[in-house]
């Protein structure tokens, strides 16, 4: 038996689901609601499968489909992202939107996909935003530098197991924009945060601790709002990213402060 | 015809005594030369990082939003490297031994000699990146053994190995870009090599956002592109995943090795239903502790727990004592299609065989299976609806890798002069296999330490040359192509949409050129494919505009690219009889079952030049020799 020769699992059930879909021609253009039914969607598509088939359908009727971001579809890239029923992600605790699978929904529900909606985010397309400007909070000193090939050997440096582990729980961020998506204000201070701690907690990240932590957090504030500690960043991040390193982040900006400049007197 | 450029010398020294006679360009003058990286990925990004640090100007280019969405970043389970940390008796020469083993013989003996030497220098340079690598409690580095490996020598980031390592090399990039030495081109197509008078000098893109199609020149072009695993529509690939940049270099006059090869990775969860539009790999790492069976009667509509001890078919563990769940993944995936095939499929679908974790529970205790592979099992529950605490995994095997790829010689340049290419688009190292935990390695190697240093020996002599300007005229007559080949889409105006061709394309691959393959099926491909093709092209259905973002007209170019290559695949698959690593000829096999090499007529490189669209492309041979490692038959048992 081959994996493609499908038929489909008796314990899959049909949902029939009325859509309301953002679209939008461009960055400038005035967007609106594209109101679609839904018919016989099987509960176990995922949430992008859904969207493929409402879009086979669209063309089948000679209608433009909808834009939206995804690639690994494995919870991993960071690429998809949509607001369903006004949550980034969708319902599922820690879940991205790939992951999202239809057997969460019930027949006859209605639901509302909008792009993630954020002035650091104009919408590119229907449910595709852009997000370049979290590069730009990296490129201001979200990496340690080691030019490659000057290193010393891996296990010269020691880390303690609890450091690594938790520079992982940051680092595990992927990137999605659902924090920015989710707070009120638009901040990134869990995106921010999260590059930021994942290299500050190591020894790796300390030379370049303090100028790191000022470029980033100033450049953030270039782009995004402030943030007034809601918390529904983390509500909404698939990584489930700890608030505890936002505390952390504006710990290390206050030093940050101090600390570069008595760098510069010396 | 074919020269390798290796280099002279024994195997340990070769690289050495590469490095020693390559020219160099000196520091002050790499700032006189402009190189083009295509893709961002692993192999592209540490490229594209590790040449601005040199001093070179670089463009990189990727047609993601962010250079950090490459696919890389979905390898879950490790990286290898002969460090030895473990005094397990590791070493670069075993590395290397079991590296050529593993590919079957298939693969050239002094790339991979190179391969093992740098992975200690990688997990190197990764560490004082900041990779978080998995720490052992006195804080220095903790290894698994991996897929195949009778050794400890995987390095891994929890279940997000290659998340780790990517973002490493984007941070790099990242620096490069604010040093203004690397120039990032995102949402940036690449179409088509552009070649002068025989060398590359450059590359088209059409812009994603705006449809506008641009010529971009430079001193030299490397492509790191990755692999063409979506050629068989349902892949671990992610969806944008193609093969159209190394096609068209094919195009260009580059050479196709070895494209009948690609790897099944042993599991993967079965897939589902026809809307499925990709499958999903859960780390081999699972195979340390899961232990894989179906039950011995055949049809059995039991459920798991129903079956006692004593009718599960432990299949693995029965046939190959010695490595039992860790075959390599080759093995592996031909044993669970052998046992489906004979009735004894597990799941709805009857796709599916068994991964079972519940000797591991009861051996170490839930909290310590949930430590190794929690974020495995929890992306398992998310798409099934099942717990694999309490039920077994069902798993099946998907196409998850291509060895083949562009033909490269030592330094990593293909046929055509100037046109490098990295990482899992070049087919250099892997021969018909690949071992777990390899590819993150072989991408990184090239990228950060073999084309940084080969590139100048094709530079240095090139000093003072300007780039091709675009305004030449073979810019010009590249640009109008492009542009008239991806306009003239939206003309076609037929009936079917893009996904449905793709998913045609998918099956007839899937069936005659999968996990087994036989002459009579891959003839009927190939009578099959050119037909598939020719429909697509009067019947595809493309709405919207081309000038602008249009998500089926940037699909529509590479399904095109795909219709091509899954020719030639076939046509590779067809010339190559013998049976070696995850290419299986039904009738080349031992009387075990297992893949039947024929060294004395296939130990080399087939390699493909295109003759235009209408004629039979031409093999070329680079003949293997192997001085250092014994040729044998492979066995696990």
């Amino acid at each position: 038996m081959s994996t493609q020769d499908l038929s489909s699992t008796p314990e899959t059930r049909m949902l029939n689901l009325k859509l309301r879909i953002w679209r939008q021609d461009g960055p400038h253009a005035e967007g609106s609601f594209l109101d679609v039914d839904a018919d016989q969607i099987p509960t176990d598509a995922s949430f992008l499968e859904m969207l493929d088939i409402v879009n086979e359908r669209l063309i089948e009727d000679d209608v433009e489909p909808v834009t939206f971001p995804h690639d690994c579809r494995e919870g991993i890239c960071g690429t998809c992202g949509v607001m369903i029923n006004g949550q980034a992600h969708g319902p599922e605790k820690a879940t991205a939107t790939c992951q999202l699978h239809m057997r969460k929904f019930n027949d006859g529900d209605q639901i509302v996909v909008e792009p993630w909606r954020a002035a650091a985010f104009p919408v590119l397309k229907d449910l595709m935003v852009d997000r370049r400007a979290f590069d730009r909070i990296i490129e201001a000193g979200g990496y340690i530098t080691a030019p490659t090939g000057t290193p010393q050997d891996a296990n010269e440096t020691a880390v303690p197991k609890e450091v690594a582990d938790t520079a992982m729980d940051a680092a595990a961020c992927i990137g999605c924009g659902a924090c920015v998506a989710a707070c009120p204000n638009s901040a990134a201070q869990l995106f921010t945060a999260a590059k930021l701690a994942h290299l500050n907690v190591l020894p790796q990240g300390q030379p370049e601790r303090w100028k790191r932590t000022e470029a980033m957090v100033e450049t953030m504030e270039d782009y995004f709002g402030s943030c007034t500690n809601h918390g529904e960043c983390h509500q909404a991040c698939p990584k489930e990213i700890s608030l505890d390193f936002i505390a952390f982040m504006n710990r290390d900006y206050i030093k940050s402060k101090s600390k570069n400049r008595s760098l510069a007197s010396q | 015809m074919l020269d390798a450029k290796i280099p002279e010398g024994p195997i340990a020294e070769k690289w050495d005594n590469h490095k020693f006679s390559v020219k160099l360009v000196t520091p002050a003058n790499k700032r006189k030369f402009d190189v083009i990286v295509v893709g961002t990925g692993l192999a592209g990004a540490s490229a594209a990082a590790s040449l601005a640090e040199l001093g070179y100007n670089v463009k990189a280019f990727t047609f993601h939003d962010s250079p950090r969405r490459a696919h890389s970043i979905a390898a879950q389970g490790g990286i290898n490297a002969a460090k030895n940390y473990r005094n397990d008796g590791d070493s670069v020469y075993r590395l290397f031994y079991d590296t050529v083993k593993g590919g079957d013989y298939r693969s050239r003996e002094a790339n991979v000699y190179r391969l093992a030497q740098v992975s200690v220098d990688i997990i190197d340079q990764c560490a004082a990146q900041g990779v978080p690598f998995a720490r052992e409690y006195g804080g220095l580095l903790a290894n698994r053994s991996f897929g195949g490996a009778q050794v400890s020598r995987t390095f891994y980031a929890r279940g997000q190995t290659g998340q780790q390592l990517l973002l490493g090399a984007y941070q790099a990039l990242a620096a490069q870009i604010k040093a203004g030495k690397v120039t990032l081109y995102n949402r940036s197509d690449m179409l088509d090599v552009v070649v002068k008078d025989g060398r590359a000098c450059g590359i088209i893109t059409r812009d994603m956002l705006t449809g506008e199609v641009r010529s971009h020149s430079a001193h030299a072009v490397v492509l790191a592109t990755g692999g063409y695993g979506n050629v068989y529509y349902l892949s671990t690939n992610a969806m944008a995943c193609n093969v159209t940049a190394a096609w068209r270099a094919h195009r260009k006059g580059a050479l196709f090795a070895n494209p009948c090869y690609s790897q099944i990775h042993p599991t993967c969860i079965p897939a589902g239903d026809e809307f499925q539009s990709k499958l999903t790999l859960m780390s081999e790492s699972l195979r340390n502790d899961g232990r894989i069976w179906v039950p011995r009667l055949h049809d059995d509509t039991r459920s798991a727990a129903d079956i006692p001890e004593a009718e599960r078919y432990y299949f693995l563990e029965e046939k190959y004592p010695s490595f039992g769940n860790l075959v390599p993944r080759d093995v592996a995936s031909r044993n669970a299609k052998t046992v489906v095939d004979e009735g004894r499929g597990v799941g709805p679908l009857k796709n599916g065989v068994y991964l079972d974790f519940a000797a591991a529970i009861a051996r170490d205790g839930a909290e310590a299976v949930r430590e190794r592979y929690g974020n495995l099992f929890d992306m398992y529950e998310r798409i099934t609806g099942e717990d694999p605490y309490t039920l077994p995994m069902r798993i099946y095997p998907a196409i998850h890798y291509t060895m083949g790829g562009l033909w490269v010689d030592y330094n990593l340049m293909t046929t055509v002069p100037g046109l490098y290419c990295l990482g899992e688009a070049n087919f250099s190292d892997h021969g018909a296999n690949r071992l777990g935990a390899s590819a993150l390695m072989q991408g990184l190697a090239d990228g950060y330490f073999v084309l940084p240093c080969t590139i100048g020996d094709y530079l240095a002599p090139r000093l003072g040359d300007a780039p091709v300007p675009t305004t030449d005229p073979v810019f010009a007559e590249a640009l109008t192509e492009v542009d008239r080949r991806t306009r003239g889409w939206t003309e076609v105006k037929g009936t079917r949409s893009v996904e449905h061709y793709h998913r045609e394309l998918g099956k007839i691959v899937w069936e005659y050129c999968g996990m087994a393959r036989n002459k009579t099926g891959l003839t009927k491909a190939l009578s099959e494919i050119p037909a598939l093709r020719e429909e697509f092209r009067k019947n595809v259905k493309v709405l919207g505009s081309p000038d602008g973002v249009n998500q089926q007209l940037e699909k529509v170019n590479r399904v095109d690219d795909f219709m091509e290559f899954a020719e030639l695949k076939v046509r590779d698959a067809l010339h190559r009889t013998e049976s070696c690593g995850g290419h299986f000829r039904e009738e080349s096999q031992t009387p075990e079952g297992e893949a039947l090499r024929n060294d004395e007529n296939f130990a080399y490189v087939a390699a493909w030049e295109w003759q235009g669209p209408d004629a039979d492309p031409v093999l070329h041979k680079e003949h293997l020799s192997f001085e250092n490692v014994r040729l044998t038959q492979r066995s696990y048992k």
